[in-house]
């Protein structure tokens, strides 16, 4: 009980440490080595919850496959450092009394609540509790619509993906060159003149 | 430890994003506060489903990692086209979205 404790509470200063870097960094190459080390504290938290397949895939998928994405598009853009805003820090004030509001209501929510079992551990959950087995199993059974959905909508970001960073000239699609004749032409002949 | 602690803790990650996005006008750096928030949500998700003794949850913070994982794509495509077409990469100078 004692080691939960311990280890919540340096899993929890790294969390809070490496989202703080996230914002407070004004390169932004480092504001994403901070987000990897607030997502491997963050797996910390989600192996103390028993979440251990979402844990491991935390690790492997967030802060190993999509932060090496952001560390690319970080070195491919150009790591500069951010400028300050012309107007000051007024904007940025606003923002931090914004965030400091929220987190007040939210804070007031939780421990204002009537709900009783906040204050407890959780129920006795079985030995393979979050395991990968487990996870899987609810996929294909309870939540096969948002298992498909989700591989669907993978599929979309991808193409979508390409479509974004494809080279273009300009704004408008190239002419097609000389002799080259399109699918419609292709199937109802040649385009005639217009007629006057 | 008590559900409470871990919500509170998400809570607080939560907010630190919403400041992100708030002020920062690099998009790069939007996009990775963006992803504190959804961490935070997937955080307070996790926490339940551990309160509750149900597995659900966690089915939830999978989806929303797949989600957040959709975002980044998509926006770092934005990011990338921006820098090919020589914009400026800052969302103030960014207010519309035209071709």
């Amino acid at each position: 009980m004692l080691f939960e404790q311990i280890l919540f509470f340096i899993a929890g200063i790294g969390a809070i440490g490496g989202a703080l870097g996230v914002v407070m960094l004004r390169n932004p190459f480092y504001s994403v080595l901070a987000l990897v080390a607030h997502l491997i504290a963050l797996a910390v938290l989600f192996l103390l919850l028993r979440a251990d397949f979402l844990a491991a895939a935390q690790v492997v998928v967030y802060a190993g496959a999509v932060m090496v994405l952001y560390v690319f598009v970080a070195a491919y853009v150009g790591g500069s450092d951010e400028p300050l805003r012309p107007e000051g820090a007024g904007v940025g004030a606003l923002g931090a009394l914004f965030a400091l509001a929220l987190f007040v209501e939210l804070t007031i929510a939780v421990v204002g609540s009537s709900l009783g079992a906040l204050d407890t551990t959780g129920r006795d959950i079985p030995a393979a509790f979050g395991s990968p087995g487990e996870i899987g199993k609810l996929l294909l059974t309870d939540f096969l619509v948002a298992f498909e959905v989700a591989s669907f909508l993978l599929l979309v970001a991808a193409v979508g993906a390409v479509v974004l960073a494809r080279k273009r000239r300009g704004l408008e699609d190239p002419e097609p060159a000389p002799g080259v004749i399109s699918a419609h032409e292709a199937i109802s002949g040649p385009k005639e003149p217009a007629r006057q | 430890m008590n559900t409470s602690w871990f919500v509170v803790l998400s809570a607080f990650i939560f907010c630190i994003g919403a400041a992100g996005v708030l002020t920062r006008r690099s998009p790069l750096v939007i996009l990775l506060c963006l992803e504190l928030m959804l961490n935070a949500g997937s955080l307070a998700l996790i926490a339940f489903s551990r309160m509750a003794g149900n597995q659900d949850g966690q089915i939830f913070a999978l989806i929303v990692m797949v989600v957040a994982a959709c975002e980044v794509v998509i926006g770092l495509g934005i990011i990338v086209a921006m820098y090919r077409r020589r914009l400026p990469i800052d969302v103030d100078a960014m207010s519309e979205l035209r071709g």
